[in-house]
């Protein structure tokens, strides 16, 4: 078992290496970006003498690599800094987007994993039936079309012809769990929609390459009934790639809903980000970016840590 | 006779006969025809007197996480809202374009409009209890000049000194005299808050005397605000709650307002306006206020400095056909001066500018033949690459080429904007002549975007400023906006209209156009019928 913990600790010590490469990359690349904060927040009204005043303000007058320093001895300290647009703490910016992007991910994925894999075992054990072609159909026809258009598309039918649901996720402090539910179900069935498919694939995909081994024809001698089969002799041997697949879904669902986000109003980390960038607040970039980082880190580490628990020959290695 | 209607007409307003009872008493009276026309209409208006109550809902097109409470960074539509519903200005445009007293009560110039005292309204609190005093006004003001990044700074660079005479007067001195100073003061950005210990006041405290005091705010998403219950001004804010949404997305916009989730949007899609207005319970509403779209050149680089380049491509436009694609026919044809319609001294009589392909090609000849660039990105104006394509078109067919350069949208105004030669741009206009003439037009003003410099134009302005006499100036002003038309490097092919949509159950009165939705103030405004 040390040996588990060895490769968790060798993977951590990786990640934090990757997230101060990337902490450089952003920095330097939000600074190549033409113009800055001052200039982004004055729009048209930035005149010379106005500018100056609002970077000496800000501190934007310093070289970029002594900002840069401060910020990581920050970042180490535990302490993101201050949004240089509005001089809000960066914590109590984040705090309530970072727990609206989450639950809206975590929203969808407790309906897209379950329905991933349920789906994805009944193509396997029905595969080339009609089911299964049915199943791959729709699920690469939604992968297919641009989030925004399914979103649309449910708006469409759920909101305005309808009415069923409201047609953007105005969700505040003071919802209840019910209420938030309601409010976000449209999103994140969007985004089910988005990812199901690359899961359910994927579960098939494994599971039938299984299929074809001499320890399932052998089950297949002795009588087992084949959904037994695949739950108990193919599906524990086929979980590392699909936990793999599940993660980089998952990921996606917490870094890659901005457009989710923008078409239903709801307010999460991606609009945040993005109105950084185009505003170059980039303390505000930077913590956005560590924190995706981050799942991202987090989540592949789980998915490698559960393929090694699953796999005996990769938990006690010669 | 009259005394008998007067007494029904007291019956209807108070609520004791119903619209129908009326018509019947008027029959009665013998009156028909087009008086109980007139009387009718009056009767539905005296119905629709404003009402107390409910949430206004409004879905605006801006709003961004890098937004602050700070006066003096106020520059979107979003921050432009939140400002007129928490604070109050010295004056307000109203909704015939004229300056009405606000906080201050009035307003006298003194010594040729080089001084200026201002009578401050007596018994206004702010949303903490203080009441106000000259003191906060001084303070207020202050932020905004000497080392400051307002952008209000440049406006008031005019103002030699602010002081107080009393408890309720202010009297600014100023460097020349100024017969518009009450607009000036009067600015969005100059928003009244209150002094501090240390005589500054507190930029982010979000304190004002508006019609609605600030609840909850989180930027680039929500306001949530509830209404003053000492607001000075007896007949506005009629809403207990305001909730505006930042959604900047058209169509997440439309289908909020579709789904009922908001009472008002701003920006609509001009698009989709008319498929917008033909949805039961939503109206669509526009008012011309002082947006124009501009293009404009920079007079100091060649080719455009040669006159008859700037004559030549402001002969080859076809402005209706831009006003009628690109606007959606939202909007009304400009005629290469910034100067509004509903500007006080707009000239009407000025002859329109024609699209005249022969003049173009004449002049384009006279200058030995025109190539240029355009800048554009949509930045600039929504459908900006458009208009610059069409332009391009057009100037085409009198043998001028135009290669339109599509800029990338983030950072237009600090890389291509009064960098690039000739480019696309907005402006949202000025309540006054002289503001927006002496912004954008002055030789070596800061935003003059076309770098123009007329000695003559420059002289008129300084005179028409200090001028009192309503007829000089109004010649002035025509003459300034000939020499813009005829000798400027400003091509401006329309005046853009507001474009909202409301739920029918909105009611409002006339509407000011000199910003958007009823010059931001539709949350003091408008009420629920």
């Amino acid at each position: 078992m040390t040996h588990i913990f060895k490769i968790i600790a060798q993977r951590i010590a990786l990640g934090f290496l990757t997230l101060f490469v990337i902490s450089l990359l952003i920095t330097f690349g939000v600074e190549l970006l033409p113009g800055d904060l001052a200039e982004a927040i004055l729009g048209q009204g930035a005149t010379p003498e106005t500018v100056k005043v609002f970077r000496t303000e800000l501190g934007l007058d310093k070289p970029a690599h002594l900002r840069y320093l401060s910020w990581l001895g920050g970042m180490v300290t535990g302490d993101m800094g201050v949004s240089l647009a509005n001089r809000r703490e960066i914590s109590e910016l984040i705090g309530l987007r970072l727990s609206n992007t989450i639950f809206l991910g975590g929203f969808a994925a407790s309906i897209a994993v379950p329905l991933a894999l349920f789906l994805g075992i009944l193509a396997a054990l029905y595969r080339n039936t009609l089911y299964d072609r049915l199943v791959n159909t729709f699920t690469l026809t939604s992968i297919s079309f641009p989030e925004f258009f399914v979103a649309y598309i449910l708006i469409l039918f759920f909101a305005i012809k309808l009415g069923w649901f409201p047609g953007i996720s105005n969700v505040s402090t003071d919802l209840s769990l019910g209420d938030k539910l309601y409010r976000t179900l449209l999103p994140a069935a969007t985004l089910t929609l988005v990812v199901v498919a690359h899961m359910m694939r994927m579960t098939r995909a494994a599971i039938i390459n299984l299929l074809a081994s001499p320890y399932i024809e052998m089950a297949r001698l002795k009588g087992i009934r084949p959904m037994r089969i695949i739950m108990r002799h193919a599906l524990p041997n086929a979980l590392a790639p699909i936990v793999n697949v599940i993660a980089l879904n998952l990921a996606y669902l917490v870094v890659g809903v901005v457009i989710v986000e923008v078409v239903f109003v709801y307010p999460g980390l991606g609009q945040l980000m993005v109105d950084s960038v185009s505003k170059r607040d980039i303390p505000v970039v930077q913590a956005c970016s560590m924190i995706f980082a981050s799942v991202y880190i987090l989540l592949n580490l789980s998915a490698d840590i559960i393929s090694i628990v699953t796999n005996p020959r990769l938990l006690h290695p010669r | 006779m009259d005394r008998k209607i007067d007494h029904i007409k007291e019956e209807l307003k108070s609520g004791k006969i119903t619209r129908r009872e009326f018509a019947q008493r008027l029959m009665v009276l013998g009156i028909a025809g087009a008086s109980a026309g007139t009387l009718l209409t009056w009767a539905d208006q005296a119905q629709a007197a404003p009402k107390r109550g409910g949430r206004l809902r409004a879905g605006i097109a801006h709003g961004s996480t890098t937004d602050s409470l700070d006066p003096a960074t106020y520059e979107n539509g979003f921050m432009g809202k939140i400002n007129y519903a928490i604070h109050n200005h010295l004056g307000e445009v109203d909704h015939t374009g004229a300056m009405a007293p606000e906080l201050a009560e009035s307003w006298e110039p003194q010594n040729g409009a080089k001084t200026w005292v201002f009578n401050l309204r007596k018994g206004v609190e702010f949303h903490n209890g203080k009441t106000l005093d000259a003191d906060d006004v001084i303070a207020s003001f202050q932020h905004h000049m000497g080392e400051t990044k307002s952008p209000a700074k440049s406006l008031l660079k005019q103002v030699s000194s602010i002081k107080k005479d009393g408890k309720y007067k202010v009297v600014f001195e100023l460097s020349g005299g100024n017969a518009d100073f009450p607009f000036v003061a009067s600015d969005y950005h100059i928003a009244i808050k209150q002094a501090w210990d240390g005589g500054k006041i507190s930029p982010n405290d979000g304190i004002g005397t508006g019609p609605y005091v600030l609840k909850d705010m989180e930027m680039g998403v929500r306001f949530f605000g509830t209404r003053n219950p000492n607001y000075f001004k007896p007949d506005r804010g009629w809403f207990n709650e305001l909730e505006m949404l930042s959604i900047v997305d058209p169509t997440a916009r439309s289908n909020a307002l579709t789904t009922g989730e908001v009472d008002v949007i701003d920006r609509v899609d001009l698009k989709t306006a008319h498929l917008l207005a033909r949805k039961s319970g939503i109206k669509v509403e526009e008012t011309t206020g002082t947006k124009h779209y501009t293009f404009p050149m920079r007079t100091d680089t060649a080719p455009f400095d040669d006159n008859n380049v700037r004559l030549a491509l402001k002969h080859a436009v076809n402005r209706e056909e831009i006003v009628e694609k690109v606007l959606f026919g939202h909007g009304v044809v400009g005629n290469d001066h910034p100067i509004a319609p509903s500007n006080p001294f707009h000239a009407a009589t000025l002859p329109q500018r024609k699209y005249d392909p022969d003049k173009a090609r004449f002049y384009a000849k006279k200058a030995g033949g025109i190539k240029v660039k355009l800048s554009a990105a949509d930045a600039a104006f929504p459908g900006a690459v458009d208009a610059a394509v069409l332009y391009k078109e057009h100037a085409a067919a009198a043998g001028i080429e135009i290669e339109v350069v599509r800029e990338p949208s983030d950072g237009y105004w600090s890389n291509v904007w009064m960098k690039k030669p000739w480019g696309a741009c907005y402006w949202g206009g000025r309540p006054t002549e002289d503001w927006m003439f002496s912004t954008a037009y002055m030789g070596g003003a800061s935003w003059n975007d076309t770098f123009w410099q007329n000695d003559r134009f420059d002289k008129l302005l300084i005179e028409a400023r200090a001028e009192t006499n309503q007829n000089k100036r109004r010649e002035m002003y025509y003459e300034m906006q000939e020499i813009v038309r005829d000798k400027g490097g400003v091509v401006v092919p329309m005046f853009a209209n507001y474009v909202f949509g409301t739920s029918d159950k909105i009611a409002h009165g006339t509407m000011a156009g000199n910003w958007d939705l009823d010059g931001e103030k539709f949350h003091e405004r408008w009420w629920y019928s």
